[in-house]
């Protein structure tokens, strides 16, 4: 029998907490073979026995509903969000609930059962609510249905209610039915409930995910090991766009444990998600052999035009931009350029930049793959890899081993943070092609120096608004222009280009810097970076013409009702105040991204001598509805540090094309000293919408920041990293 | 080389190059995962363990120099997840991702052993190696507050 038997029921291990669990496939300590795989090769087999009534459940006899996930489960609360959806229309008690992640090769096979299993742009609660819900509703009306056929009654007239279904005097449980249910065909599908009818919904559910969390039994990718399987360390060319030259494999191969040289060759000329670059791996048969045989083996590289590239380069070329008309424009509303002209030197002018980025995951990039091109499961691909789409990363693994999806299975694990890179890194089709090459498991593992170098990036943005104002000290005519690079210039128009104030003249122009350095998302992609020009510049503005800034944006976004919910809260609950002694400041932003409008207020204090204290960070939210506001919170302490990391302390800087700060030496992260105080305030619509929360927080924090920088010391901090710049006062 | 490591209690004979760093054979040697790998430079934390009752980052301590010494993983901080710190953790859902939370359970273990009731400075002084990307701080403060309250 081979290693990788499809049936490993008895590594199931099952985590329930109070008040719902999650099951997740797992390992078992002490039993001296077992290795730790997160498999649930056929995950929509419900592991507890019990009916599948469609795709996404399953009941058992004693009502446990298990919940298939479909969606990557990265600390964001995928499989929290995802159950409490379905568990709100299928109307049955919180501690019934446990989930599994959905199967790829079910998805992928099977006409797409779970509609989409990306995982981003904030889209799970979002946009993916309706079919999510519809499942749960579903399954709902069969159980209803089955029952009215068993008592004769009419489905009117049974109730379903808390894993209970009732009709008059006639009464079962959820389990009691299931297996009728299952064959149950519905002449209609339900709809969902509507917007605010819900029991669950809205309420704080603990998320369900923990308790394998805090003993070490959680598995993500870097955990997987299997029967046979070797490691590989790899190396992609350090400058972006480069080549491999050569490389002396005779210099490494009798060190211990070495075992093969992969070379991995970069076949498309442009590079999409997951492609392969041009790499050199060593295996072995530990991780620490591989990567210390891969730092002593000579490689040489052509590192390709990319060279050239540098940030005091690129900075130096965008700032030339920003003083040139762009050909790349919008004219908005009006025309603002006779009136800017004809203002001279009378208008406001500010220029603002922030660097590139990385998304440095705790659990660097993995991937564990097992190519089977012979034996008796033979052809066969099992992959336990970093990803944000296990259903792409399947497409990936037959196009890489060119073995039919059918016979391809990504298995899901807990992915140690994602944040945008999850689907743009190509370790999952390194992992296929050594396999393939070795013959063997094998785990592939980027240090986190790869990691740096190799991530797609957040792209970096220069900004620059000129505005003139009226006599009543607002804006009559504003330009903004802003410089991107080129690899997907259109981040640089987020929220530069679609913001809301109403400026009756409003032209936005975007020019374009070269670069080698691929770029991504990464939380709140571009809105993440740009609001830090924007509503730095829009304080600016309104500061020039004698209006408190907060004042100014309620003022400017008349009649914007999310906005006004928003800044009108933050009016009322914030206390932000521009009349504070020197030293203290208080800064406001507010930011809309995907599909939530959010604002920060900041207070901070800054010495004489220029040392900063964020002492609170206060988030007003409208993002229509809240699906579970403690998982909510918990995401905005997680941007409010996410964004605090970069503009205190981040910043990539490229020298010769390559990264230069590649590891937490010199590539700082917040660190739990310096964490503020961080409050979430809803302001919510609650009108027929629900927004993002992810993300949503961190695009208004830097510039709130800033903004209460200016008011504590009087200097206006138009670049990050903030702790570069002096900000002493007297 | 040949050692033995003494990991949770048990014995395991280990052969490895005598520079290997303790994180790895705990992970590929002997099999325990819950320790985690992030930088390898000693500065996230992700794969403290506990060396003789102390907090080290095993990154950057080689197994060879801890042979005859007491190592506890995350998997032997309790026999059932019942270590205080981690009914704290568990309470106050600290995990997002989990990825770093081995690490932090096992800082936070050790700064409780000495100090049963740490003050919020101290909690900074034992905490400050650990990065946490998803941002738990103010969770990780309020759990280890949470914990010393449990005696
Ligand atoms: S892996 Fe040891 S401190 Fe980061
Ligand atoms: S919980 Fe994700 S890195 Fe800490």
């Amino acid at each position: 029998m081979n290693e990788m038997t499809l049936s490993r029921r008895s590594f199931i291990r099952t985590a329930v907490t109070a008040g719902g669990g999650m099951i997740l496939g797992f390992v078992i300590p002490g039993v001296p073979k077992v290795l730790a795989e997160g498999v649930l090769p056929e995950a929509w087999k419900d592991p507890a026995g019990g009916a599948e009534i469609n795709a996404w459940l399953t009941i058992d006899k004693n009502s446990i509903v298990t919940v298939r996930c479909p969606h990557t489960e990265m600390g964001q609360g995928a499989l929290t969000s995802v159950a409490m959806m379905v568990a709100e229309e299928l109307n049955v008690p919180w501690a019934n609930i446990r989930t599994v992640l959905a199967d790829a090769n079910r998805h992928v096979t099977q006409g797409e059962v779970y509609v989409n299993m990306s995982t981003g742009g904030s889209n799970l609660v979002r946009n993916r609510h309706p079919h999510i819900m519809q499942a749960g509703a579903s399954a709902r009306e069969r159980l209803r249905e089955a029952a009215a056929k068993k008592w004769k009654v009419t489905r009117d007239e049974v109730k379903a209610e808390q894993g209970v279904l009732t009709a008059g005097s006639n009464t079962g449980t959820y389990g009691e039915f299931a297996a009728d249910a299952a064959k149950v065909k519905l002449d209609a599908e339900p709809s969902i409930k509507a917007y605010g009818d819900w029991w669950l919904v809205g309420t704080s559910v603990p998320r369900i995910d923990v308790a394998p969390k805090v003993d070490g039994s959680a598995i993500y990718p870097i955990d997987v090991r299997l029967e046979g399987m070797v490691y590989a360390a790899v190396r992609a060319c350090p400058v972006p766009g480069g080549v491999l030259k050569s490389f002396n494999f005779d210099a490494i191969k009798d060190r211990p444990g070495v075992i093969a040289a992969v070379e991995l060759k970069q076949v498309k000329e442009k590079l999409a998600n997951a492609d392969l670059r041009s790499a050199i791996a060593v295996v072995a048969d530990s991780f620490y052999r591989a990567k210390t045989a891969l730092d002593l083996m000579p490689v040489e590289w052509d590192f390709g035009a990319g060279v050239q590239y540098s940030t005091e380069g690129m900075d130096a070329a965008a700032r030339d931009l920003l003083g040139k008309p762009a050909e790349h424009f919008e004219a908005v509303r009006g025309d603002p350029l006779p009136l800017l002209e004809a203002a001279g030197d009378k208008v406001v002018v500010g220029d603002y930049y922030r660097p590139y980025e990385c998304h440095a995951t705790m659990c660097p990039p993995t991937a564990v793959a097992h190519v089977q091109t012979t034996g008796p499961l033979a052809p066969r691909v099992d992959l336990w890899t970093f990803t944000q789409n296990v259903a792409a990363a399947l497409l990936v693994a037959a196009d890489q081993s060119g073995i039919d999806p059918q016979n391809c299975y990504v298995h899901g694990t807990f992915q140690g943070g994602g944040f945008g890179n999850g689907n743009g890194v190509d370790v999952p089709r390194q992992a296929v092609e050594i396999s393939k090459q070795v013959g063997r498991p094998v785990k592939v593992i980027w240090t986190r120096e790869e990691d740096t170098t190799q991530a797609r990036t957040r792209p970096p943005i220069w900004s620059r608004g000129i505005t003139t104002l009226g006599d009543d000290g607002l804006p009559t005519a504003m330009l903004i222009r802003a410089v991107g690079e080129e690899k997907n210039p259109a981040y640089a128009d987020r929220g530069n280009l679609n913001h809301p104030y109403m400026v009756a003249n409003f032209r936005y122009e975007r020019g374009v810097v070269p670069t080698n350095i691929p770029i991504g998302p990464n939380r709140a992609p571009g809105n993440n970076s740009n609001a830090y020009g924007l509503e730095q510049y829009i304080d600016e503005v309104a500061l020039a013409g004698g209006w408190d800034p907060l004042d100014w944006r309620i003022k400017m976004t008349e009649g914007n009702e999310r906005w006004q919910r928003v800044l009108l809260k933050m009016k009322e609950v914030c206390g932000f105040t521009t009349d504070l002694p020197k030293g203290r400041g208080m800064g406001v932003a507010v930011v809309e991204s995907h599909g939530s409008t959010v604002g920060a207020c900041v207070t901070v204090e800054v010495s004489r001598r220029g040392a900063l204290f964020i002492e609170k960070v206060q988030i007003i939210s409208n993002s229509g509805y809240v699906l579970n506001p403690r998982n909510a919170e918990e995401q905005v302490s997680g941007c409010v540090a996410w964004e605090l990391s970069h503009v205190l302390y981040g910043g990539l800087r490229v020298q010769g094309g390559r990264i230069q700060n590649v590891n937490f030496d010199n590539y700082k992260l917040m660190r739990l000293p310096d964490m503020p105080v961080v409050e979430t305030i809803y302001a919510n619509s609650e009108d027929q919408w629900w927004g993002g929360f992810g993300e949503t927080a961190c695009p208004p924090t830097p510039p709130a920041l800033a903004n209460a920088i200016f008011f504590a010391t009087g200097k206006r901090v138009r670049s990050t990293p903030i702790i570069q710049h002096d900000l002493s006062w007297s | 080389m040949s050692f033995s490591l003494n990991v949770n209690g048990a014995s395991h004979d280990v052969d490895v190059e005598a520079e290997t760093p303790l994180l790895w054979v705990l992970r590929d040697t002997i099999g325990l995962t819950g320790t985690k790998y992030g930088c390898g430079i000693a500065q996230c934390g992700a794969c403290t363990v506990h060396v003789d009752g102390v907090a080290v980052k095993s990154c950057n301590v080689s197994a060879a120099s801890v042979a005859g010494k007491t190592i506890t993983t995350i998997e032997g901080l309790s026999p059932d997840g019942s270590h205080k710190v981690q009914k704290a953790w568990v309470e106050n859902t600290v995990p997002q991702c989990g990825y770093c939370q081995s690490g932090q359970i096992m800082s936070a273990a050790a700064l409780l052993a000495t100090t049963p009731a740490p003050t919020d400075r101290e909690i900074d002084a034992a905490m400050a190696g650990n990065i946490c990307r998803c941002g738990t701080y103010p969770a990780i403060r309020k759990a280890i507050h949470d914990a010393a309250a449990m005696g």
